[in-house]
């Protein structure tokens, strides 16, 4: 089977998510929010991140792919420093990320961040998930945050939870209402770290189409997945991953249509069956 | 063929007779197998044979308001030597005409307790109210302002000391305790070190050694001149030691937290402080609140240790009563007495756990 092949199939098998989605329009700036420059980082003495070199532009949409492993999710997680690295430089919105906590702090506030497991705080309502960081990070008066926090919710379709703990909600419901969490620290950027795969295959959808939505919005997003469908349909740049590297970088179109390198078409390959 | 019958096709029926009731309920019970029977036999044959004695004993031989020369007459319980001595096991020897205020002090922790046993009524009026509660017992108990005798509070004794070794034992235990947890999860090696060996250290030595050294050896280090009253050293001593089993349950709750807990919240740009107040710790406290109440439980009763250093707590205002001549020997008596006042303490708090387990 070509590659053409191949892709086209994923697109099929997809289509209901690209229907959903408008043509989202090239609004790319061309000032770096993230600078990435020579990152290595080690666990102990297990190499996982090898040389990565990366700029996100105001606007960019990037989706990170890659086998189980290969450092996908350390990656995203070093540029808000849940992860701290051992070489190389992350500047993040003008500020380079060091030891110094407090910078540390300012930076996270600047940026989501979407877990696979949606890590939503149990003990407290969905409401109070949405308000926290704004009343205690931001210092936003309580009404106002949970204006804004009600705004976020009907934005990701699930305003009438607001009183539930996230406890009473579906995955997809968690999920969302983790995104709305993130969007009410009116992030610059937003990482997300597999969002849909802890999800029943019926919550997927609902999901990926609020990732859409925020993608129509402008939102600098870079998305760590495996759903082609919403690579194709909001990315500007793909980039694979493997060993710790990044070994392909290019445009939806060209990523699907014609990987270059070996190890990408067999990735490929092997989630598109 | 005739249908097999089904009684009743579909209408109400009320459960076979056997099920319900009293005749239902001892059948489920009490007989519901040979060997619950057997056991509901034994029981009832050894009940039969202590309780209408003991009934007897305490109840329709006991003499509740004589000398003690009329105890040893009569063939009963002797509860005259709880009823005589009342006010001196309640009060120790805090002075006679004075002790309307323990009484008072004593009822209104009574009420202050009672009334923030249920969680919806936490809010800051509470705090004011035991902060308000406080400050007047604790220009109750001594006086010396407003006209007030000033009694020493080596004159305090009995149910108040007891109370007040509790109260602020636990209340400053507590707190402690979750400081010295976080410490021993710090990323800073001292800090984390320092309460390593706190906690080991204090948790390798039985609470009696710790007494005696509060009440013998710490003087020593003291500089000349200066005296540190005997209540606040074993007060102290009583602290110390509570924390650090606080600090090892509260550690439990804390690995109890999925990591995931502490990312979100750090992503969303919260300190370490914030991120502690209002992710964390809410949530690990809330999993180890029935052992910490074990362990608030446990440090009450041993409050009653403080009678080898010679403070005057319930325990040792009993034995003092019952070392008189006139009400030697009539040590159950008094000791059941003082168990009940203990066993009301310790159920109040194990029912406020279970309450806050559930309503939290
Ligand atoms: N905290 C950690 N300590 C040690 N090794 C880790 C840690 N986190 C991840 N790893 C290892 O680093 C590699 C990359 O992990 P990860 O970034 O989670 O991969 P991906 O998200 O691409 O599946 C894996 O081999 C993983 O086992
Ligand atoms: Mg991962």
């Amino acid at each position: 089977m070509t590659w053409e092949n191949l892709a086209f199939r994923a697109w099929e098998k997809e289509s209901m998510i690209r229907e959903s989605s408008a043509t989202t329009e090239n609004r790319v700036s061309t000032q770096p929010i993230i600078q990435i420059i020579g990152l290595h980082k080690w666990f102990g003495e297990f190499h996982v991140l090898r040389n990565i070199n990366l700029t996100v532009n105001k606007g960019e949409r990037i989706v990170v792919c890659g086998p189980s492993g290969s450092g996908k999710s350390t990656l995203i997680r070093c540029i808000n420093r849940l992860e701290d690295h051992q070489r190389g430089r992350i500047i993040v919105d003008n500020i380079e990320l060091t030891h110094d906590i407090k910078k540390v702090e300012k930076i996270r506030a600047e940026v989501g961040m979407v877990f696979q497991h949606f890590n939503l705080f149990p003990h407290l309502t969905v409401l109070e998930n949405l308000t926290l960081g704004p009343v205690w990070v931001r210092k936003i008066p309580k009404a106002e945050a949970e204006e804004t926090a009600m705004l976020f919710l009907e934005k990701v379709h699930i305003a009438e939870q607001a009183r539930k703990y996230p406890g009473q909600l579906s995955g997809g419901q968690q999920q969302r209402v983790a995104i709305a969490r993130s969007l009410c620290m009116k992030p610059k950027v937003m990482l997300f770290d597999e969002p849909t795969s802890a999800l029943d295959p019926e919550m997927v959808k609902e999901v990926l189409d609020v990732m859409i939505e925020l993608a129509q919005d402008g939102m600098t997003m870079i998305v760590v997945s495996h759903e082609m469908g919403f690579a194709r349909s909001v990315a500007h740049r793909v980039l694979f991953m493997d060993y710790g590297q990044i070994v392909e970088e290019n445009t939806p179109e060209e990523f699907f249509s014609n990987p270059r390198h070996e190890r990408t078409k067999l990735f490929l390959s092997q989630i598109l069956h | 063929m005739e249908p097999l019958s089904s009684e009743g096709m579909g209408e109400i029926l009320s459960p076979p007779a056997t099920t319900l009731g009293f005749v239902g309920w001892v059948r489920r019970n009490l007989f519901n197998g040979i060997f619950n029977s057997l056991v509901t036999m034994v029981v009832l044959a050894v009940l039969m044979a202590f309780v209408p004695r003991f009934i007897k004993w305490a109840l329709l031989d006991g003499v509740w308001y004589s000398s003690g020369q009329g105890c040893r007459e009569a063939g009963g319980a002797c509860w005259s030597v709880v009823t005589r001595n009342l006010r001196f096991i309640l009060f120790g020897f805090y002075p006679y005409e004075q002790q309307w205020r323990p009484v008072l002090c004593v009822g209104l922790f009574m009420g202050l307790f009672a009334f923030s046993r249920k969680p919806r009524h936490w809010n800051r009026r509470l705090l004011y109210a035991w902060g308000t509660g406080l400050l007047i017992m604790g220009v109750l108990m001594p006086g010396g302002i407003f006209g007030l005798d000033y009694i020493e509070p080596a004159r305090w004794g009995g149910i108040c000391l007891t109370l007040l070794l509790s109260l602020f034992g636990l209340t400053a235990a507590y707190p402690l305790g979750v400081i010295l947890a976080l410490g021993r999860q710090s990323k800073l090696p001292v800090v984390k070190s320092l309460s390593v060996i706190y906690i080991e250290l204090i948790r390798g030595v039985p609470l009696i050694s710790l007494l005696f050294m509060a009440s013998v050896m710490f003087p020593l280090f003291l500089p000349e001149g200066i005296t540190v009253n005997k209540i606040l050293r074993a007060q102290a001593a009583i602290i110390l030691f509570t924390a650090a089993y606080i600090a090892e349950v509260v550690r439990g709750g804390l690995q109890a937290i999925p990591r995931g807990q502490y990312e979100a919240a750090e992503s969303l740009g919260l300190d370490y402080t914030l991120k502690m107040r209002l992710i964390i710790l809410p949530q690990a406290l809330k999993i180890v609140i029935p052992p910490t109440v074990s362990i608030l439980i446990s440090a009450f009763k041993d409050t009653s240790l403080v009678v080898i250093i010679g403070l005057f707590d319930l325990l040792k205002t009993t034995q003092v009563t019952l070392a008189n001549p006139e009400w030697m020997g009539f040590s159950t008596e008094a000791f059941s007495f003082i168990a009940v006042i203990y066993f009301v303490g310790c159920f109040s708090m194990s029912n406020l756990s279970r309450r806050l387990e559930r309503e939290l």
